[in-house]
């Protein structure tokens, strides 16, 4: 089975394009893309599986030799989030049966859905500098469908913003693969690392790092270019929104892991520093907006920043603590964060409102809801036996060890401030008397489907936290690849 | 040659990111168009601009152009010419809407909608 890497990326495509057959019959649709996603697990829990045991897996495209076609290549990074983002997709699909209402579903959401998975796992999974653009631009294209899907006024309006600030983005990805390719002559991933180690890294591979960063740090919402995030992702609905805030900029945050662990290995002292500084303000500016809103959309999608800047701070360090943390927090987050925002969907349609200031009182009428929602508020924030736990323990490790002290210590301050900001939530909306406003006329069945995902979502990541020791083969396994370029280059051209 | 088309490149660069500077949304819509024209440019120039021939494989032919650029610049070309067609039906809806194509108008957050 050389081809297994390619199922988790085809599966979903070739789904997509059966379910552009059904457009009105909403349950067939509904059946087709749990059924993909159900098999794409499979796939891809296989390839995981094949990983562990044989090492980096990878095709090259029409058999043609390693750097003149295009190689897919799966190593344990790129096979874990793959993983995670059908995982999770699975549930947050289930979740929207009942959320997005029928009148989107007819036009084409869940077809956009799968879409947007195959750009995003072929993106996780290419080892090709202009494929991965074109991964980009699939998924990219794909949720601005979803993010405009509906077409009201507040959609319509951010999500000019959003398709704007990405045209701007890819346009600079062409721009920064065209000076790459002019000093460097290859487009193959490894064969760029190979021949950048030749050459010595000069000053213009530097410059390319770091136009690299501003064009990944854009869609991975870093420091001075999160400016569009908190904006759209309030717009579109929750089931999109977790999709968003889940996966979309964590693609950008594994291009950034992957270049500066792959490419720019050479002068860390400049890049990765640069790296370093960029997201510790990310994490600054992150805390300031999750504790500046009363509103529970913004709050989480602060968060979403903080935890950008968490994770390419390991990232920064280039130790074995450092990025085994950062791989274990990447794929935490990846969970927490639909997890969370599943969940305060349920609040906004049991309360009709995303004012904090406006409920109250709601464990004496949904205590499930409350008590999912506090385990994962401290899986957020890290409490121990949870999921947030040890990434951000070994970050923190990470940090000490290559003598950044000051940043592990803003990562220690900033998940206080990332607790305060979800148990405010959790104190506004549960605790004390029932709020002024009147709770709409919900329906009992339709609470507890909206639940059963969002519970088994929520159980996904206290195993992920509590198996930790049986998961950690594998993390470490993601960082080796990671910290030793060599085995990834070796792997993809081989004779 | 590829100091001249620089230039040039930079010219467009310049005039997209003023027009994607200004108020009209049609403007930074064209903008957008032109910030694509220079990257496309670009990675043409950036390949290099050498060889005589088209990467046609002709008897007696050796010096051809690069073929990966040109196949690079029309994968661009869809793509981009795919995302503006999209954003011009956007636009289009969003006048309909908002009765407005002024970007400063489009302004709001939660507490006014």
């Amino acid at each position: 089975m050389t081809n297994l890497l390619l199922f988790p990326i085809i599966i979903p495509f070739f789904f997509a394009m059966i379910l552009l057959f059904f457009k009105e019959q909403v349950v067939i649709q509904r059946v087709l893309t749990l059924i993909g996603l159900a098999l794409s697990l499979v796939a891809s829990c296989w390839l995981v599986a094949t990983v562990k045991t044989e090492g980096i897996q990878t095709v090259t495209l029409g058999s043609w030799p390693a750097p003149f076609g295009i190689t897919m290549v799966s190593d344990m990074f790129s096979a874990l989030l793959v993983t995670t983002t059908i995982l999770l997709t699975f549930f947050v699909v289930w979740y929207s049966f009942k959320s997005i209402g029928v009148e989107r579903e007819r036009f084409f959401y869940y077809p956009a859905i799968l879409f947007m998975i195959t750009g995003i796992n072929g993106a996780f999974t290419t080892g090709d500098i202009f494929n991965m653009f074109v991964f980009f631009e699939v998924l990219l294209i794909a949720s601005y469908l979803l993010i405009v899907l509906g077409g009201e006024k507040r959609q319509l309006r951010e999500s000019i913003k959003y398709v704007l600030v990405n045209v701007i983005s890819s346009a600079l990805f062409v721009i920064t693969v065209a000076y790459l390719y002019s000093v460097v002559g290859t487009l193959n991933m490894a064969d760029i690392s190979v021949k950048i180690a030749e050459i010595n890294q000069p000053g213009i591979i530097s410059v390319i790092a770091i136009l690299f960063l501003i064009v990944f740090g854009i869609k991975g919402a870093i420091f001075p270019l999160y400016f569009w995030l908190p904006g759209s992702y309030a717009a579109p609905p929750i089931p999109v929104l977790t999709l968003f805030g889940a996966l979309l900029t964590k693609v950008g945050v594994y291009a950034i892991t992957r270049t500066y662990t792959l490419f720019f290995v050479h002068d860390i002292g400049f890049t990765h520093q640069f790296l370093l500084v960029l997201s510790l303000l990310t994490i600054v500016a992150g805390c300031i907006g999750a504790l500046a809103y009363f509103d529970l959309k913004q709050i989480i999608i602060y968060n979403i920043i903080i935890a950008v800047g968490v994770i390419l701070f390991g990232v920064a360090q280039m130790n074995t603590s450092g990025l085994e943390g950062a791989v274990y927090y990447l794929i935490h987050d990846m969970l927490i964060k639909a997890a969370l925002f599943v969940l305060i969907g349920i609040i906004i349609y049991v309360t009709g409102t995303s004012n904090l200031r406006e409920m109250g009182g709601l464990i004496k009428t949904h205590a499930s809801l409350g008590w999912f929602y506090l385990i994962a508020a401290f899986g957020l924030a890290g409490i121990p036996p949870l999921s947030g736990f040890i990434g951000k323990l070994l970050i923190v490790k990470g940090g000490f060890e290559a003598d950044n002290a000051f940043g592990s210590i803003v990562i220690l301050a900033s998940s206080l401030v990332v607790l305060l900001s979800v148990i405010r939530i959790f104190i506004y909306a549960f605790w004390g008397e029932p709020g002024t406003r009147t709770l709409p006329e919900t329906n009992k069945q339709t609470y507890r489907q909206l639940m059963v995902p969002a519970v088994l979502l929520v159980l996904v990541t206290v195993v992920y936290g509590v198996g930790a020791e049986w998961l950690m083969p594998f993390m470490t396994d993601a960082s080796n690849v990671l910290q030793e370029p060599s085995i990834y280059i070796n792997s993809v051209l081989k004779e | 040659m590829e100091l001249l088309l620089a230039i040039v490149i930079g010219i467009l660069f310049t005039a997209s990111v003023y027009l994607i500077l200004s108020r009209s949304l049609l403007k930074v819509i064209l903008g957008t168009g032109l910030l694509s024209h220079g990257a496309h440019l670009l990675i043409l120039t950036m390949g290099g601009l050498g060889g005589s021939a088209p990467p046609v494989l002709i008897d007696g032919v050796t010096d051809f152009a690069d073929p990966l650029p040109q196949a690079l610049i029309l994968t661009a070309i869809v793509i981009s010419f795919g995302v503006t067609a999209v954003i011009l039906v956007m636009a289009y809806r969003m006048y309909a809407e908002h009765k407005t194509d002024n970007m400063n108008e489009l302004r709001g957050n939660d507490e006014h909608d």
